[in-house]
């Protein structure tokens, strides 16, 4: 009797062992290909001078990263990261926060409001990017024209093609291109906050203001901690737009440790440092993710 | 006081209205000028219109590029809807000891650059034999769609109520049944929402589809939008077409369900 039902609860546990290989398994497979082994494999590879055409490759050690440390023009690079980072916070988040209230607002032809603020983020990167080449275009671009009309004749420039101006160009476009996102996110965490709250504040007879910086801010914290947490992570891998605009140029005014990356790789043939790239990148992106959620963790417990 | 507010406020709205909304009317109006025409008067915004661009930008095989895309963006979709929803399934409903670690497993994923697996993928993808097929960018978009499709799915079927599974077995049905014709059709609203994000994500994906295809005819829209760019050159009323023509997709289904759209990409905000 005993003996069966141990043979059965062996049996009931060897169909649920299988039925999560089957169920489980295939994404997990295709998961760890694609995802988790490339994390090592290019770990190892940055360990090794290579073309990634031919099959001899060098064991060179930390030989890449030490290239790295003195290479000027990865520390323009991971400049320029650093500076979209703060350029993305700054900017696309307060924009958006401030964006996602005015939807909120009562004005007329709002239905009108909520449709085209949303447009830019339905663009494919490599659209906006085309699209915003000939904004910016020095002699046919509506910029130049449009400053010209007002003027400002004088401030006409080859925007992109400029090292002091063509960074600021490309954020300004990222902004434009984002900006719609975080608006969205922070239109759904300020949905989140029980009107009840906002309304007992107005009966109270808190200002606008002050019920702004005392219930609707600190309720949105959980919600701008992801936004900037998306912001930073997406401003440190950043690529495709910048590849597509200026290719990191002129003069390596817009080189992202991505774009630096890709070229080493893809164009220079030179797998080993790439990789070596690629790992600080990885790392880089860690790190910062790490520590924003870290802090985010520690205030909650402070608040409780 | 109260004016000063109101005058602020409307004034943002509109200013951002023409920030947001300028680009896209540019973008319109110069694909519908003929190329003199642009070149007498590059930023008006009516003016004569033809459709001779269109009809280059199609003769020139931008079908091509929207096929490619649409049967990789497809695919994918309903291949990451299947797998995510059978994982979180799982992770949902079946207490067995790795139920955490994997959940967490496919967390971290989101942390993950996707820059960083640019060069193993390729590496891996030539050593298959995949390198400049479609096919290859299978694999990479659907591991990359994963951690959010997982997060999303896993979160949503645990407020199924277990009764329906209950009555189920009951019936004698048993998990692959279970799953099939009670939690799967239950997911509907979080597959909606998981297919519209990772569509879109996919639709205009660029950096892997740049590495592993070379050879035009495979070319998804992204990649067939710059080869436009680069042979048009001071085309600008071709270019214009193409985007337009590129971006037309995503634009129907937003005007055709907005609220459907907006929540699919909110949802990608999700954290564990």
């Amino acid at each position: 009797m005993t003996g069966d039902a141990s043979r059965i609860r062996r049996q009931n546990r060897l169909s649920k062992g299988l039925f999560l290989c089957f169920f489980i398994g295939p994404a997990l497979l295709v998961y760890a290909v694609y995802n988790i082994y490339p994390i090592f494999a290019t770990f190892f590879y940055s360990l090794y001078e290579w073309t990634g055409i031919e099959n001899t490759r060098t064991f060179v050690g930390f030989e890449n990263y030490a290239r790295l440390i003195r290479d000027n023009i990865f520390h323009r690079s991971l400049g320029n990261n650093i500076l979209l980072v703060f350029a993305s916070v700054l900017t696309q988040i307060p924009l958006g926060l401030a964006l996602a209230l005015l939807l909120q607002s009562r004005i007329k032809g709002m239905r009108l409001f909520r449709t085209v603020y949303f447009l830019p983020f339905l663009m494919s990167t490599v659209a906006i990017a085309i699209l915003w080449m000939f904004i910016y275009n020095p002699t046919f671009g509506v910029l130049n024209r449009a400053l010209a009309d007002i003027g400002l004749a004088s401030l006409q420039r080859s925007w992109l093609g400029e090292p002091s101006t063509a960074m600021w160009a490309v954020i300004a476009t990222i902004c434009w291109q984002f900006t719609p996102f975080y608006m969205i996110l922070l239109r759904a965490g300020l949905a989140g906050i029980p009107e009840e709250l906002l309304e007992a504040a107005r009966i109270d007879g808190c200002t606008p203001w002050k019920s702004f910086t005392r219930i609707t801010l600190p309720l949105l914290v959980p919600t701008l901690v992801t936004a900037c947490v998306l912001s930073t992570i997406g401003s440190l891998k950043y690529f495709d737009l910048i590849y597509v605009m200026t290719e990191g140029g002129p003069d390596s005014a817009t080189e992202l440790m991505a774009t630096y990356m890709y070229k080493q790789a893809f164009r220079q043939f030179s797998m080993g440092f790439a990789s070596a790239v690629s790992t600080c990148m990885f790392i880089l992106a860690f790190i910062v993710a790490a520590t924003i959620l870290s802090l985010d963790r520690y205030r909650a417990r402070g608040g409780n | 006081m109260k004016l000063l507010k109101s005058l602020l406020m409307h004034l943002l709205a509109v200013v951002w209205l023409l920030i947001a909304g300028y680009p896209y009317l540019y973008m319109i109006a110069t694909s519908l000028k003929s190329q003199e025409n642009f070149f007498r008067n590059p930023t008006s915004l009516i003016s004569t219109y033809t459709y001779s661009n269109y009809k280059l930008v199609v003769d020139l095989g931008i079908f091509r590029y929207f096929f490619n895309s649409l049967v990789i963006s497809i695919i994918s979709v309903v291949l990451i809807v299947l797998l995510a929803s059978m994982v979180s399934y799982c992770l949902a409903r079946i207490r067995f000891r790795l139920n955490r670690p994997l959940y967490f497993l496919f967390i971290a994923g989101m942390m993950i650059p996707v820059h960083t697996t640019l060069i193993p993928v390729y590496i891996l993808t030539r050593e298959i034999g995949l390198y400049d097929q479609l096919w290859a960018l299978l694999g990479p978009y659907i591991a990359f769609s994963l951690p959010v499709s997982v997060i999303i799915l896993t979160q949503f079927a645990r407020e199924i109520p277990v009764e329906l599974e209950e009555a189920a077995i009951m019936d004698g049905a048993g998990r692959t049944r279970q799953f099939a014709s009670v939690v799967f059709p239950l997911l509907t609203p979080a597959v909606a929402t998981v297919s519209i994000y990772n569509f879109i994500h996919i639709w205009n994906e660029f950096v892997f589809a740049l590495v592993l295809i070379t050879t035009r005819e495979r070319m998804t829209l992204p990649l067939g939008l710059r080869e436009f760019y680069g042979e048009f050159s001071v085309n600008v009323p071709g270019i214009m077409a193409a985007l337009t023509l590129g971006t037309l997709p995503l634009l129907l289904a937003y005007f055709i369900s907005q609220e459907k759209v907006v929540r699919g990409i909110a949802a990608g905000a999700v954290k564990g």
